[in-house]
């Protein structure tokens, strides 16, 4: 494939491993996921799926293989991959000791933004009444929905989400498929680590299947949740 | 990153063993020309000689720290492994001839000086350079993940190997503003001589330790990759 | 315009850091009650002869904030480390030098406000006297904690994402410290007796140099360390 054509492609993983320590999480996985499409990363625990989350987050080197998000390599280009990129992880990432608002007053002077509409993402996300109470505080739900909330700011092509429901209400459930769908009608696309396939049902175009760090399954076609979570269990 | 046919190219004896073989005979060589020709030393009698191997030995010690600045260099430019390794090679063998100096300078001082340690200057500095060294090897211990070790180690290689002439100079300062330091001149021509003759013995095991340590962790590193080889099926 | 941005994040880490520092005063409460203990302890060593007490007063100092600013190094990691911060602020594209500078501003003023604390308490516990040239004592101060903190920044980078963080980092610290300690003891100590042999200038320039290569080189080096 030319490499003009692995421009177009919003992520493009060859052959990607890695290990840690002598225990090898992830032996060679090829993942392709074009614009406008959601794909849902299944597996067991363990099986290296939130590996393979971070290898494109470059926020983990390969030990093997290459992987390009819009066609600017992780390894050799990160920081081109990190403007592209919106990337969920399983803990929050927030300061407990600041407010809801100075959390995101903070997350955008990161990302450079001039004049960033906090209000408007906090009011996004429903936290505006708790604005300026301190994450401590906060329930698990709430800070997912804060963290939610820096990733409409930073408002980015490719997101990256490993289990995004985890901890969420229906509302909030709601609200992450909103903003998934938002991204991937613009010409994004999505990345997404599921446990069940209930909440995001209708909205996923492809799953992968990943067992002992190897692909196990490519389905185009959408299945039934009941055969892919069997699947993820197997 | 590490590609797996690393494991064909595996560093061979070559002419190695005979290098080491020489470098052993040089260092016999140098001892016993060192024991034979010098006279006793007007004031400190056959206690001088101790300086054949002391001052080599400090020498030596500086070099590889100059070799580890070099390799932890290369290895953040180019990103290659095996720099990573040679540095902890050098390193190790470092503080080895480190402690050396450092032994060999207390030995001298308990008759010299009437004390098995004295704040003078260089020994000061000596031991300051070997705690760098053992700071070091203890990062390189405790931390697992290789690229993170060879990241990590080599920025502190390169901070250590910069601090070296600064931790010098202040202890130097440190000590002259308060005492003059005395540095008896000796004038013997056998007495440079069989310094020069142990330095390059020093220099020769030196280089060969450093190659055989470097060779060992290759070899190390080698299994860890043949592991990986049959993981990822591709053997 | 990039210097722009660079400039924002770095106050940006600065606000952050001390907003969650000083929001649990905790944290620099018992940093610097530790710091005044170890004073006391250093007292107890040295004993009750007021003259012994002068004499060792600016070693005494330095290796107390030495002590207790060690453990604030590591603090200033483990904000990050707690819920997971660490990598959404790896994650926000742009230079990471920016992220050093901003927790080498943020340290300093740190270890700068228990360095107040410590000496005020050590002027009176070993009875100093305060010369007549204090404004020098003042910039051997600040110059001596900021290659203190700047190494120590820098160190507590990987010291507290590794296993044994608490030995580690002054392992791998206090040696590389030794010149900026020597030079900051010795210039104190110099300027509290009258400075008669005009040598704390010299150790004020040794001083300088030292946290300009210190604080370069880190700041050069911090994007490798932080990465991995």
């Amino acid at each position: 494939m030319s490499s003009e054509a692995r421009v177009n492609i919003a992520i493009d993983a060859r052959g990607v491993a890695r290990r840690f320590g002598a225990r090898w999480v992830l032996r060679g996985v090829d993942v392709q996921v074009h614009p406008g499409e959601m794909v849902g990363l299944l597996g067991a625990n363990g099986s290296g799926k939130s590996t393979l989350l971070r290898i494109l987050a470059t926020l983990l080197k390969p030990s093997a293989g290459s992987a390009l998000v819009y066609g600017h390599d992780v390894v050799k280009v990160p920081d081109d991959v990190r403007r592209h990129i919106g990337f969920l992880a399983h803990s929050p990432g927030l300061y407990d000791d600041l407010t809801a608002r100075e959390n995101l007053q903070f997350a955008a002077s990161m990302l450079g933004l001039e004049a960033p509409n906090l209000d408007a993402a906090l009011e996004r996300v429903g936290l505006s009444h708790v604005r300026n109470e301190r994450v401590r505080g906060f329930s698990a739900g709430m800070q997912r929905r804060l963290s939610l909330a820096r990733l409409v700011l930073a408002n980015a092509r490719v997101l990256l989400l490993d289990e995004p429901y985890s901890n969420l209400d229906v509302a909030g459930i709601a609200l992450m498929n909103e903003l998934i769908g938002e991204s991937v009608a613009g010409g994004g696309a999505a990345l997404v680590v599921l446990h069940e396939l209930a909440p995001s049902a209708g909205l996923l175009d492809r799953t992968i299947t990943i067992r002992d760090g190897r692909i196990v399954g490519d389905d185009d076609a959408f299945l039934e949740p009941d055969a892919l979570a069997a699947a993820g269990e197997r | 990153m590490t590609a797996p046919s690393a494991t064909t190219d595996l560093p061979r004896p070559g002419y190695w063993p005979w290098f080491g073989a020489f470098a052993y005979l040089f260092l016999i060589g140098a001892q016993v020309m060192g024991l034979v020709t010098s006279v006793p030393d007007r004031d400190m009698g056959h206690l001088q000689k101790i300086m054949y191997v002391h001052v080599p030995a400090a020498w030596i010690m500086s070099l590889t720290f100059a070799v580890v600045l070099w390799y932890s260099f290369l290895y953040l430019w180019k990103q290659r492994e095996n720099d990573d390794l040679k540095a902890a090679a050098a390193a190790e063998v470092g503080s080895a001839f480190c402690g050396l100096t450092l032994v060999l300078g207390m030995i001298w001082g308990r008759p010299a000086w009437g004390v098995w340690w004295t704040w003078d200057a260089r020994l000061t500095s000596t031991l300051v350079l070997f705690l760098i060294f053992v700071g070091y090897l203890a990062l390189r211990a405790f931390v697992e993940d290789p690229h993170r070790r060879a990241q990590w180690s080599a920025a502190v290689g390169i901070m250590g190997a910069i601090n070296v002439p600064i931790v010098y100079m202040s202890v130097r300062w440190w000590r002259t503003l308060h005492q003059v330091q005395s540095s008896p001149a000796t004038v013997d021509p056998w007495y440079v001589i069989n310094l020069r003759a142990n330095a390059f013995a020093f220099l020769f095991v030196m280089i060969y330790f450093i190659r055989q340590r470097y060779v060992a962790s290759r070899f190390e590193r080698a299994a860890e990759l043949a592991a990986q080889a049959v993981a990822l099926g591709r053997n | 315009m990039a210097w722009k941005d660079d400039w924002r994040r770095v106050r940006a880490i600065v606000w952050k850091d001390l907003t969650t520092e000083g929001r649990s005063k905790a944290g620099f409460n018992s940093v610097a009650a530790l710091g005044v203990t170890i004073l006391v302890l250093f007292g107890f060593a040295l004993g009750p002869d007021t003259q012994a007490l002068r004499d060792a007063a600016s070693g005494a100092l330095w290796l107390a904030v030495l002590f207790a600013g060690v453990l604030a190094f590591n603090r200033s990691y483990q904000v990050e480390l707690e819920s997971g911060a660490l990598e959404p602020l790896l994650l926000y594209p742009g230079a990471r030098w920016t992220i050093f500078a901003g927790k080498l501003l943020a340290n300093t003023i740190f270890v700068g406000l228990m360095l107040v604390i410590v000496v005020l308490v050590g002027i009176v516990l070993f009875q100093v006297n305060i010369p007549d040239a204090w404004p020098k004592l003042v910039a051997v101060l600040a110059l001596g904690s900021i290659g203190l903190v700047s190494l120590g920044t820098f160190y507590a980078a990987m010291a507290s994402r590794s296993r044994a963080r608490e030995v580690l980092l002054p392992l791998l610290l206090f040696p590389m410290l030794v010149p900026v300690l020597l030079a900051a003891m010795s210039a104190s100590k110099a300027l509290l007796s009258g400075d008669m042999m005009h040598e704390a200038g010299a150790w004020m320039n040794m001083l300088v140099a030292y946290d300009v290569i210190f604080v370069v080189a880190p700041l050069l080096a911090f994007e490798h360390v932080i990465e991995v």
